[in-house]
C-alpha cells in the first residue's frame, strides 16, 4: 500500500519564528541552544508549565503579545453585531435616541425634572445617556463573553483577559457612532464650544475603565456561576437609577453627595456632562469616584484572575 | 540525547468528579458553603467531625505521575483507549489547563491543534475567518498575509473567499479550517485527531501535510485512534492507560502493545509444549495472521484477504480432525465461526500439520479482531484444543473509494462490511 502522502513534495526548510506562548503559572526563561533542531534560527525560550500561579494581577506582556488577537476578536464582534439586522449600525444611534425620547417624556415632562436642569433637558439627557450606553452595552457584552467564547477557551491557549477586553470593542464603536450622530443634534440644540470639552475624552476613558472593571469581573463570575447572567441585567437596571443619567447630581442632598459618588459612574457621568456642556465641575464627587474606580478596577481584575486559571475547566 | 524539546516530570491532573459532572456550581451552593465552612472547621477542630462530609465530590486523577521526555525532531504518537488521559495531557501541554502537580519544560514555539476551525464564525467571510483563525492559533498578521495565497490554494476555496462561511458546504468549511492550521510554522506541533474529518481525498491531503511537517524535522505530538496514521507518521509512541504511561518507545512496539493491550494476543504466537492447549490426540504449536504472500501481518487492508494459519502436532494418528476458528470483534461479538470440514475425509498421520483459512477481502468491517483457534473431531464430538484470543489483527480502510464505504468517511455500522452489488436507476425511461 502506498503511503498517502507520497507524491507530495517535502519542504526542506521551515522558518521557525520565536515567540513562545506564556501565561500565568507559566514562566519563560532563557534557554540553552537546541543543537539538534535543524530549523532553529535562534535559541528560543523555554516555557515552563507548573501548577502554581503568578502573583501579578495582569500579565501585560502576554496581553501585548496577543494584541492582534484582541483586535481581531473585537473586529469579529463588531462586524457580526449588526449582521442580518435591517437597520444595522443605526441601532447604535437608535437605542440612546429612543431612550432619550422616553426619558424626556417621563422624567422631563411628567416627572418635572426639566425644571431642575440648567439648560435644555434633552441636551442634558443625551450627554448622560451616551456614557451610560457605553457602560451598559460594554458590561452586557463583556459579562457574557467568556461563556460565549468557551469553545476558544477550551481549545486554544491565549491570555484569557483578551476575551472580555475584546468584547468592549463593539461597545466603543457603538459609542463612537452614537456620539458622532448625536453631535450635530447637540450643536443644533445650542451646544457651544467650551474650554472644558477637551476633558470629554478623559471622562469617556474613565467610564470605559469602569466598564472594563465591571465587565471583566462579571465575565468570570458568569462563567463560574450562571446566576450572574440574571444578576447582570438586574444590576444594570438598578445601577442606572443610582447614576445621574436622567437627573442631575444636584438633586441629591449635599451631605450625601460624596457617599453617592462611591458609585464611580456618578462622578464620571457628571464630569462627562459638565465637560461637554461647559458647566461647573463637582470636583469632590469626581475625586471620590476616581478613587472608587481604582478600587473597582483592582477588584474586577482580581475576580477574573481568581477564576482565570480554571476557566477552561469550568466553562 | 540533546536538550529535550519537551520534558514532563511527574505530571498529575485531578478533577473533582462531582464538579465535573455538574458543569458549574450555583451561587447558592457556594454561599451556603462559605457560611458553613467556619462552623465545620470549628466542629472539626473540636473533634466532633472526623470523616469527610458525605456527598463530598470524589476526586479523579485524569493523569498521575506522568513523566517522559521528547527529543527535538521526534514525531511522537500518543495512543490509548478513551479515558486514558490523552486529551488531558494535550490540554496541559497546550497550556489550556494547568496541571495539579508536576512540571513541564517546553523548548520552542508551540502550536496546538485540538480541533480545526476553532473560532470560525459562520457570519464572517472565508477571508475574515482565515485572519481570525490564524490569530487564534497564534499567527501574526504578517505571517497570515504571507501565507494567505497558499492557504487559499490548499483549501481550494478561491471563488468563495468573500462568501460567509455559513454558506460553505461542510467539505469546504473543513478544508478551509484545516488549511489555516496546516500552515502554522511552530517548532513543536501538538495535534489531536484532526484527521477524522473531511472526505477521503482531503484526509489524504491532511496526512500528506502532516508528513511534510514531520519530515521537516519539527517536533510533533500526535494523538489519534488511527493506528495506521500513527504508525506511518510517528517514529516514537507513548501508550497511556488510566492516566499513566504504560509504554514509551519506538512507535511500532507501542502500537503493537496498544492493540494487544490486556489480551496478549499478537499477530503471531507460539506455545511451548508445556503450556500448549491440547490433549492426547493433538496439541497446538503456533498460530499467526498472514497476508496473501504468507507474511505475518498485524493490520490488513479491508480489501485484501487475510489468512489465519495454525500449526499443531498430531500425537495420535488415524483420526479425522476438523480445524476451526471463531472470530471475535472488539465488542466481544462472534463475527463468525468456520470449520474446515473439507479436511474431514482423510485420517491424519502423526506429526506436524498446518491449517490455513482465508477470510476474503471486502468482507470484515474495520476494527480489531481476535481469533480463537480450535481442533475438533466430529464423531463423536470432541475438542482437542480450543485457544481463545490466540492471535489478533486489525482491519483498516484507507477510504480510496473502492471498498464498501465508497468515499463515505463517517462512522459505519455493522459487524461485517461486505462489498455488495448495487443496481439503481429510474423505473421508467423519462421523456
Amino acid at each position: 500500500m502506498e503511503a498517502p502522502w507520497k507524491g507530495i513534495p517535502v519542504r526542506e526548510t521551515f522558518p521557525g519564528s520565536a515567540s513562545p506562548a506564556r501565561h500565568d503559572g507559566v514562566t519563560a526563561v532563557e534557554a540553552a541552544p537546541r543543537g539538534a533542531a535543524p530549523h532553529d534560527p535562534a535559541p528560543s525560550a523555554v516555557v515552563v508549565i507548573e501548577p502554581r500561579r503568578a502573583w501579578q494581577l495582569v500579565d501585560w506582556r502576554a496581553l501585548w503579545r496577543y494584541r492582534e488577537l484582541l483586535q481581531i476578536l473585537a473586529y469579529r464582534d463588531i462586524s457580526v453585531r449588526y449582521k442580518q439586522t435591517v437597520l444595522g449600525a443605526a441601532w447604535a444611534v437608535l437605542q440612546p435616541l429612543l431612550q432619550m425620547v422616553a426619558f424626556w417624556l417621563f422624567f422631563g415632562r411628567m416627572g418635572g425634572l426639566e425644571g431642575k436642569v440648567a439648560g435644555d433637558y434633552s441636551l442634558f439627557l443625551l450627554a448622560g445617556l451616551l456614557p451610560w450606553q457605553l457602560f451598559s452595552t460594554g458590561v452586557g457584552q463583556a459579562a457574557q463573553s467568556v461563556v460565549t467564547n468557551s469553545n476558544l477557551i477550551s481549545k486554544v491557549y491565549f491570555p484569557r483577559l483578551v476575551v472580555p477586553l475584546a468584547a468592549l470593542g463593539s461597545a466603543c464603536v457603538d459609542f463612537a457612532v452614537a456620539a458622532s450622530v448625536a453631535l450635530p443634534w447637540l450643536i443644533f440644540r445650542g451646544l457651544g464650544w467650551h474650554a472644558s470639552q477637551w476633558l470629554v475624552p478623559v471622562f469617556a476613558l474613565g467610564i470605559l475603565l469602569v466598564t472594563a472593571a465591571v465587565g471583566v469581573g462579571l465575565s468570570a463570575l458568569v462563567a463560574e456561576f450562571r446566576d450572574f447572567r440574571y444578576i447582570t441585567g438586574f444590576l444594570l437596571q438598578v445601577w442606572m437609577f443610582f447614576s445621574p443619567v436622567a437627573y442631575p447630581l444636584s438633586i441629591v442632598p449635599g451631605r450625601w453627595q460624596l457617599l453617592y459618588a462611591v458609585n464611580p459612574l456618578v462622578g464620571l457621568i457628571e464630569g462627562f456632562r459638565s465637560a461637554l456642556l461647559g458647566q461647573p465641575f463637582a470636583w469632590g464627587p469626581i475625586a471620590v469616584s476616581a478613587l472608587s474606580l481604582a478600587v473597582l478596577l483592582v477588584a474586577g481584575l482580581a475576580c477574573f484572575r481568581r477564576a482565570e486559571l480554571r476557566l477552561s475547566d469550568i466553562v | 540525547m540533546a536538550t529535550p524539546a519537551i520534558k514532563v516530570q511527574s505530571l498529575g491532573k485531578r478533577f473533582q468528579l462531582g464538579a465535573k459532572a455538574e458543569v458549574y456550581p450555583t451561587l447558592r451552593e457556594t454561599l451556603t458553603e462559605t457560611f458553613r465552612a467556619p462552623f465545620r472547621r470549628f466542629r472539626h477542630l473540636a473533634g466532633l467531625e472526623r470523616a469527610p462530609r458525605a456527598g463530598q465530590p470524589e476526586e479523579f486523577w485524569a493523569l498521575r505521575d506522568v513523566s517522559f521526555e521528547i527529543a527535538p525532531g521526534d514525531v511522537v504518537g500518543i495512543v490509548g483507549r478513551n479515558g486514558a488521559g490523552k486529551s488531558t495531557l494535550l490540554k496541559i501541554l497546550s497550556q489550556i489547563t494547568l496541571p495539579t502537580t508536576g512540571r513541564i519544560e517546553i523548548a520552542g514555539r508551540v502550536s496546538s491543534l485540538l480541533e480545526v476551525g476553532t473560532g470560525f464564525h459562520p457570519e464572517l467571510t472565508g477571508r475574515e475567518n482565515i485572519q481570525l483563525n490564524g490569530a487564534i492559533l497564534g499567527m501574526s498578521r504578517r505571517e497570515i498575509q504571507g501565507k494567505f495565497d497558499q492557504i487559499v490554494a490548499f483549501a481550494e476555496v478561491e471563488r468563495f473567499l468573500d462568501t460567509p462561511v455559513k454558506r460553505y458546504s461542510s467539505g469546504m468549511y473543513m478544508r478551509l479550517a484545516f488549511a489555516v492550521a496546516a500552515h502554522l510554522d511552530p517548532e513543536i506541533l501538538i495535534i489531536d485527531e484532526v484527521l477524522a474529518v473531511g472526505d477521503a481525498s482531503f484526509q489524504k491531503k491532511c496526512l500528506g501535510r502532516l508528513g511534510e511537517v514531520a519530515a521537516g524535522g519539527r517536533t510533533v505530538i500526535f494523538v489519534s485512534h488511527n493506528m495506521q496514521a500513527v504508525n506511518r507518521l510517528c517514529n516514537r509512541g507513548i501508550l497511556l492507560s488510566r492516566g499513566g504511561v504504560v509504554a514509551h518507545g519506538p512507535v511500532d512496539e507501542v502500537v503493537q502493545q496498544y492493540m494487544t493491550d490486556g489480551k496478549h494476543s499478537p499477530a503471531e504466537r507460539e506455545w511451548s509444549p508445556a503450556e500448549a492447549p491440547g490433549d492426547s490426540i493433538a496439541r497446538l504449536v503456533s498460530a499467526r495472521i498472514i497476508d496473501e504472500a504468507r507474511q505475518t501481518i498485524q493490520t490488513t487492508d479491508i480489501r485484501r484477504p487475510v489468512g489465519i494459519e495454525f500449526d499443531y502436532d498430531v500425537l495420535t494418528g488415524g483420526e479425522l480432525l476438523v480445524p476451526n476458528i471463531h472470530l471475535y470483534n472488539s465488542d466481544g461479538i462472534c463475527v463468525f465461526a468456520s470449520n474446515g470440514w473439507q479436511n474431514n475425509t482423510q485420517p491424519r498421520s502423526r506429526g506436524r500439520h498446518r491449517s490455513t483459512v482465508w477470510i476474503p477481502g471486502n468482507f470484515l468491517s474495520e476494527g480489531n479482531f481476535s481469533v480463537a483457534v480450535a481442533l475438533s473431531t466430529l464423531e463423536p464430538i470432541m475438542v482437542h484444543f480450543w485457544s481463545p484470543d490466540s492471535v489478533a489483527f486489525q482491519v483498516i480502510d484507507t477510504i480510496e473509494g473502492d471498498s464498501a464505504r465508497g468515499t463515505y468517511a463517517g462512522q459505519m455500522q455493522g459487524v461485517v462490511r461486505p462489498l455488495l452489488d448495487w443496481e439503481s436507476g429510474p423505473l421508467a425511461a423519462a421523456g
